[in-house]
């Protein structure tokens, strides 16, 4: 089961490989990290992405909970959330496929951020399986590079009853 | 008045408490060590970082209190990793200060630089590199706090030289504010009155002590309810001593060196309240077969120890004394709903019965035997002593023979297993305790990884006794190759061995052999009236096993006896 989890932590010195080394060390995985000051200053939110069956996801909040510099975790399954990610994709387009390319940006809504005559950059934002979408879709034209941001999360004001 | 850093730091120690250190120097540090003749605190020069980890260990473990060792930049900061690793393991409150290259150099491969910061992250509780003398109070402060409150801990702070002659005014944080650390202490109350629930409703109960008995001073709570609620009791290794070892209640250890009694009772109960233990491999054998027909009542300070290993019918996180004092309460309100003593009589009838069908024992030849020598210890001491290990078959039958009826008289390496800690760990013990009976029980091949310690307790008149359970094998190793790997002893047997009585000579400590069982009591005694540090070398028999044996992967009722 994929785990979202909003990690609040003292940015400080070594609080990155901190956590790192935590899932390292005990053989959890990491599908994707970001770190980012918040507002508060002093202050940094890392969203992690992770799996794992309950009793390990458990222990991968405990453990971090348990790190001196974390101040917070929340699991994102827990509540109801806003969850995006973003990637840029360069994918062959010349003029025989660009329009069809296009099309698929315009269903997506994608931004073209970049081109050239053979290949078209687009900038696509939305959660994991959108973007999962766009990506098997764009495949068959030929992907030439992608750069992808791992998923930050936010909780909705409104949470569901009982939530 | 501005204060140079390293006097900050000695003023923080005395500040804490700290009356003694344990340390080598070295270039970056040699500004604490100009420092430090001007203040009380004691510092103690051993032979090896390792060996002053392990003595701000065994300080730490026989006292209660924060042991502090500290050592220089670079070789003298990586010698700290083995005793860090191992107090970590066993969760021991230590603040270990390392001396790190000038601020300007870190990062440049500088002469003895390495980031002790990074090796150590995953072995500490935590750890810091100060770099401003303006932090170093409230880095000093906290890092006490760290390691001695939750679950305690060894914490590491980095101390580059440039900042231990830098100046800065010196303010005394009083307290520590830390928003991201907030340990809990106090327990649940409705998880406690479920495991009184438990209780009631239980058959065939047991206690389960792990280290954080011993840690948390919640012997007292456990020894009413236990005797109160007529419920046996069983233990970890890092347990031993937290429920006196001659009470009838007592089952003995568990795990895979454990007592029959003790391992069956655990597979056979039906509530177990496991208290500050964390269901290590070696105290559960194969997991799907542990306590199987149990519902368990887990609590421990750290909330990762619960659902680990095991799954938890009642997890109660907070200070095992707090919870054991809680349940009594709860407990002592609602006696009269069972009759204790006669509902569990059947289930006492059984555990002593185990007892008796299969007492720890071994076969007497004539020989020296390693468990006569532990208890003819025992029975010259009357058990008044403090008792650290190394780490093998000596380790084990120290823990099965000797009868620990007191919390802190058993300094041993669990988690770790370090051999070589029990040398070192007993001198941090003479230290806490001056006027104590103070035993290494050793074995041939862990001694030789701290002998050199030898000149530090002869230097300072430490009477502390090292009893060499000498069988010319890694013996532990031995008997795993013997039963596993048909007896294929590939590098155990300890080959040339010094002539360990001459090498305590040579150091200016006592030797003596022991060849023959007749001389064994008499010499014993001989070495622990002396006012020296003794090497007692006792020619064991070579092959003997350590028994019941729980082989790895098996459940713990499949033991293999004597
Ligand atoms: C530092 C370290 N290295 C290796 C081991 C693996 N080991 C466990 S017990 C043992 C044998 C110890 O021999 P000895 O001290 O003579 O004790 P005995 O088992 O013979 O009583 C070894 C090598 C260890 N526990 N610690
Ligand atoms: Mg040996």
């Amino acid at each position: 089961m994929r785990h979202v989890l909003s990690v609040l932590v003292e940015n400080e010195p070594g609080v990155l490989s901190r956590v790192a080394g935590l899932f390292s060390g005990r053989g959890f995985n990491i599908e994707s990290l970001n770190v980012a000051p918040t507002l508060e200053e002093g202050v940094s939110l890392m969203t992690i992405t992770t799996s794992g069956e309950e009793q390990i996801i458990e222990q991968i909040v405990k453990q971090l909970r348990k790190l001196v510099t974390v101040i917070k975790v929340v699991d994102f399954i827990d509540v109801s959330a806003v969850e995006r990610e973003m990637v840029m994709v360069k994918v062959q387009a010349d003029d025989a496929r660009r329009a069809e390319v296009l099309r698929i940006a315009d269903i997506f809504r994608c931004k073209v951020v970049d081109v050239s005559l053979n290949d078209l950059t687009l900038e696509a934002t939305g959660d994991h399986g959108k973007i999962q979408a766009i990506l098997s879709l764009l495949t068959r034209f030929g992907i030439k590079e992608i750069a992808r941001t791992g998923t930050v999360a936010m909780r909705r004001s409104m949470q569901p009853e009982n939530a | 008045m501005e204060l140079n850093g390293a006097r900050i730091l000695l003023e923080c120690l005395k500040r804490e408490g700290v009356d003694i250190l344990f340390g080598y120097p070295g270039g970056a540090v040699i500004d604490i060590y100009d420092e430090l003749p001007r203040h009380e605190v004691r510092h103690i020069l051993v032979r090896h970082e390792q060996a002053a980890v392990h003595a701000a260990d065994g300080f730490a473990r026989a006292s209660g209190k924060v042991g502090v060792c500290l050592v220089t930049s670079g070789p003298g900061a990586t010698n700290t990793v083995t005793g860090i690793a191992t107090a970590y393991a066993d969760s021991i409150p230590m603040v270990v200060l390392t001396g790190q290259v000038p601020t300007p150099l870190i990062g440049n491969d500088a002469f003895q630089e390495v980031d002790i910061v990074g090796i150590t992250r995953p072995c500490t509780k935590h750890n810091y590199l100060v770099k401003d003398v303006r932090d170093l109070a409230r880095v000093l402060r906290q890092a006490f706090y760290l390691a001695r409150s939750g679950r305690p801990g060894p914490v590491l702070v980095d101390l580059p030289k440039d900042v231990m002659q830098a100046k800065t005014e010196f303010v005394w944080p009083e307290d520590v504010k830390l928003r991201s650390y907030n340990p809990t202490y106090r327990p649940n109350l409705n998880q406690l009155r479920r495991a009184v629930e438990a209780l009631i409703e239980a058959k065939r109960p047991l206690f389960f002590a792990g280290g954080g008995v011993v840690m948390s001073d919640a012997s007292e709570e456990l020894g009413w309810l236990a005797r109160t609620l007529s419920i046996p009791v069983t233990s970890t290794l890092m347990g031993l001593g937290a429920f006196p070892g001659d009470d009838p209640l007592w089952l003995g250890m568990i795990g895979m060196h454990g007592t029959y009694a003790g391992n069956k009772a655990v597979n056979n109960a039906d509530c177990i309240v496991a208290v500050g233990a964390r269901f290590d491999d070696r105290v559960t054998g194969r997991l799907s077969a542990f306590a199987s027909g149990a519902r368990i009542i887990h609590i421990d300070i750290d909330p990762t120890s619960i659902r680990k290993n095991v799954q938890v019918d009642i997890p109660v996180v907070g200070d095992c004394r707090k919870a054991l004092a809680g349940i009594r309460e709860i407990a002592t309100t609602r006696l009269a709903e069972k009759d204790w003593a006669t509902a569990h009589e059947p289930w006492l009838a059984q555990v002593s019965a185990w007892r008796t069908e299969q007492p720890l024992t071994y076969v007497k030849n004539g020989s020296i035997k390693p468990q006569q020598v532990v208890e003819t210890i025992f029975s010259i001491t009357r058990g008044d002593a403090i008792v650290t290990t190394e780490v093998g078959q000596n380790q084990m039958w120290t823990a099965q023979f000797f009868t620990f009826r007191k919390p802190r008289t058993l300094l041993t390496s669990g988690g770790l297993g370090t051999m070589g800690y029990g040398f070192p760990a007993a001198i941090g013990a003479q230290f806490a305790f001056p006027d104590k009976l103070v035993i290494d029980m050793a074995g041939d091949g862990s001694i030789q990884m701290n002998i050199q310690e030898l000149a530090t307790a002869v230097c300072n008149k430490l009477p502390i006794k090292i009893v060499i359970l000498n069988n010319g094998y890694l013996g532990m190793v031995r008997q795993w190759q013997e039963l596993f790997y048909q007896r294929n002893y590939c590098s155990t047997c300890m080959e040339a061995q010094p002539d360990f009585v001459k090498l305590a000579e040579a150091y200016g400590a006592e030797g003596y052999r022991i060849t023959e069982a007749g001389e064994l009591e008499s010499t014993l005694r001989a070495a622990f009236a002396s006012p020296h540090t003794a090497v007692i070398d006792v020619r064991v028999e070579r092959e003997e096993n350590v028994y019941p044996m729980v082989p790895a992967g098996a459940a713990l009722d499949e033991m293999l006896l004597v």
